[in-house]
C-alpha cells in the first residue's frame, strides 16, 4: 500500500485532469460535474491548499535550523535572532494588523524585504561585470560570438555617435533573428523535456518525488 | 513629509547600505540584512498565501458555504507534517502523490501547447526571397532546427548532423549573447534605481531638516 497506492493516485489524478483537455465542453461538464462541484476547479483549488500546508513545512524546518543554532550557541547564532525575530513579525503582524496597505506588516515588505531584495539583485551588476571578463576571454570561436553579442545589446541603449545608429539596427535585428531562433529551440527543447517528464510521472517511471524510506 | 515615512525610508536606506557594504567584503551588517531577508520573507509569503490560498479556498466555502468537501485538501495538507517522522513519514507520501497528479495532468497539454506547439507554429514561417525579411524568416527556421539538433544526442554529432549541431551551437550562443546583454541592463537598471533612491532620502531628509 505504502509503495504502489501512491502511484496509483499519480495515474488517476493525473490522468483524470490531462483528458480534460482533449474532451469536447458538453462531454466534459457531463464527467467532470456533479452537484455543483467542477472537479477541474476542485482539483485547481486542491493543490493550493496542499500547497499552503506545505509552506508551513518549510517554515516550521526554516524554524528548527534557526532555533538549534541559537540553543546550541553555534557561530553566527545572533544573526539566527534576526531571522527568527522577522519571521515571528511577520506571522504574528499579519494576522494582527492584517494586510492591507499601510499595516506594519506591509510596511515592512515595502521598506525592509524590497530595499534588501532590490539591492541584492543590483549587486549582480558588480559581479556579473568579472563574472564576463573571465567568461568572456575571447579565447574561442564560440566565446568571441558570445562577447560580440552581448557587447552589441549591451551598447544598444547607450549614445554612440554616428555608431549608434547602426548599432541599434544590429541590436535588434540580433533579437528578432538569430536570438529569437535560439529562445525558441531552447523552448521547445523545454517543453519537450516537460511533457517527458510529466508523463514519466503519470506512468509511474519517476518517483523520486515519493522519498525513501 | 511625516516622521513615520522618514523612520522607515531611513531603514530601507540602512538595509540597502548593509547589502552594499559586501562589495566591501562578507561583514556582520551583510549578514544582519540577508539573515533579516530571510525571515520576513518567509513570514510575508507564509502569511499571504494563508490569507489567498487557505482562507478563500477552506474557510470561507466549509464555514460560510458548508462545502465540506473543501476539507479533504486540508487533511491532505496536514498529512504533509508527517514528513518530519521517520516512522510516519509515509503518510505524506498520499497526499505528495494527490498533488503531483493534479500538477503533472495540468501541466502536460498546457506545456505541449503552449512551449512546444505555438513555438512551432509561431517558427511557421513564409520563405521568400523577395524582400530580405523572406530570407530571415529562413534563417530562423533553421536556426531553431539547428538548435534543436544540437539538443539531440540519441544521434551521433557527425556528418550533416554533426554540420547542423555546430551552426545551432552558434546560433545558441548568440541567444545566450543577447540574453547575458539583457541580463546585464536589466541589473544596472536596478543599481540605477538604488543610487535614485539614495539620493531621494538625501533630499527628503535635508528638506525636512532645513526646509530646503
Amino acid at each position: 500500500m505504502r509503495g504502489q497506492l501512491p502511484i496509483l493516485i499519480v495515474f488517476v489524478s493525473g490522468v483524470f485532469m490531462a483528458i480534460q483537455y482533449f474532451i469536447p465542453h458538453d462531454a466534459g461538464v457531463f464527467f467532470y460535474e456533479y452537484g455543483g462541484v467542477f472537479f477541474y476547479e476542485y482539483g485547481l483549488d486542491c493543490i493550493i491548499v496542499i500547497g499552503v500546508f506545505a509552506m508551513l513545512l518549510g517554515i516550521w524546518s526554516l524554524f528548527r535550523v534557526q532555533l538549534d543554532k541559537v540553543a546550541k550557541r553555534s557561530p553566527g547564532w545572533g544573526y539566527s535572532v534576526v531571522a527568527l525575530g522577522g519571521l515571528f513579525f511577520m506571522m504574528i503582524g499579519g494576522p494582527l494588523w492584517g494586510i492591507e496597505e499601510g499595516t506594519p506588516f506591509m510596511q515592512v515588505f515595502w521598506y525592509i524585504y524590497t530595499p534588501i531584495q532590490a539591492t541584492m539583485f543590483s549587486l549582480l551588476a558588480f559581479y556579473i561585470a568579472s563574472a564576463a571578463y573571465r567568461a568572456f576571454r575571447a579565447r574561442t570561436v564560440l566565446a568571441t560570438i558570445l562577447l560580440l553579442t552581448a557587447m552589441v545589446i549591451m551598447l544598444r541603449l547607450i549614445p554612440l555617435g554616428a555608431i549608434s545608429g547602426p548599432n541599434q539596427k544590429l541590436a535588434t535585428w540580433i533579437l528578432m533573428v538569430p536570438s529569437m531562433a535560439a529562445n525558441r529551440a531552447i523552448l521547445i527543447g523545454i517543453g519537450l523535456g516537460i511533457v517527458a517528464t510529466c508523463l514519466k510521472i503519470i506512468l509511474g517511471i519517476e518517483r523520486a518525488y515519493m522519498g525513501h524510506d | 513629509m511625516d516622521l513615520g515615512t522618514i523612520i522607515w525610508n531611513t531603514i530601507a536606506l540602512f538595509l540597502t547600505v548593509c547589502i552594499f557594504s559586501f562589495l566591501y567584503k562578507d561583514n556582520p551588517f551583510y549578514k544582519f540584512a540577508e539573515h533579516l531577508v530571510v525571515g520576513v520573507s518567509a513570514g510575508y509569503f507564509a502569511i499571504i498565501l494563508f490569507y489567498n490560498g487557505f482562507v478563500p479556498k477552506v474557510w470561507i466555502p466549509v464555514t460560510t458555504r458548508g462545502e465540506w468537501w473543501y476539507l479533504l485538501p486540508a487533511i491532505l495538507g496536514v498529512m504533509t507534517w508527517t514528513r518530519f517522522s521517520k516512522k510516519w513519514a509515509w503518510i505524506s507520501r498520499f497526499s505528495i502523490a494527490f498533488y503531483m497528479g493534479i500538477a503533472v495532468g495540468v501541466a502536460l497539454p498546457l506545456e505541449m501547447q503552449q512551449r512546444v506547439v505555438k513555438q512551432l507554429h509561431a517558427t511557421m514561417l513564409p520563405v521568400h526571397f523577395m524582400d530580405i525579411q523572406g530570407f530571415w524568416n529562413l534563417l530562423i527556421i533553421l536556426g531553431v532546427l539547428c538548435g534543436l539538433v544540437y539538443f539531440f544526442f540519441s544521434v551521433e554529432h557527425k556528418g550533416a548532423v554533426g554540420g547542423a549541431a555546430r551552426l545551432g551551437i552558434w546560433i545558441l550562443m548568440i541567444g545566450f549573447g543577447a540574453g547575458f546583454g539583457l541580463t546585464v541592463m536589466g541589473r544596472i537598471s536596478l543599481l540605477a534605481d538604488r543610487i535614485q533612491f539614495m539620493r531621494e532620502w538625501y533630499l527628503m531628509v535635508t528638506q525636512a531638516l532645513w526646509g530646503a
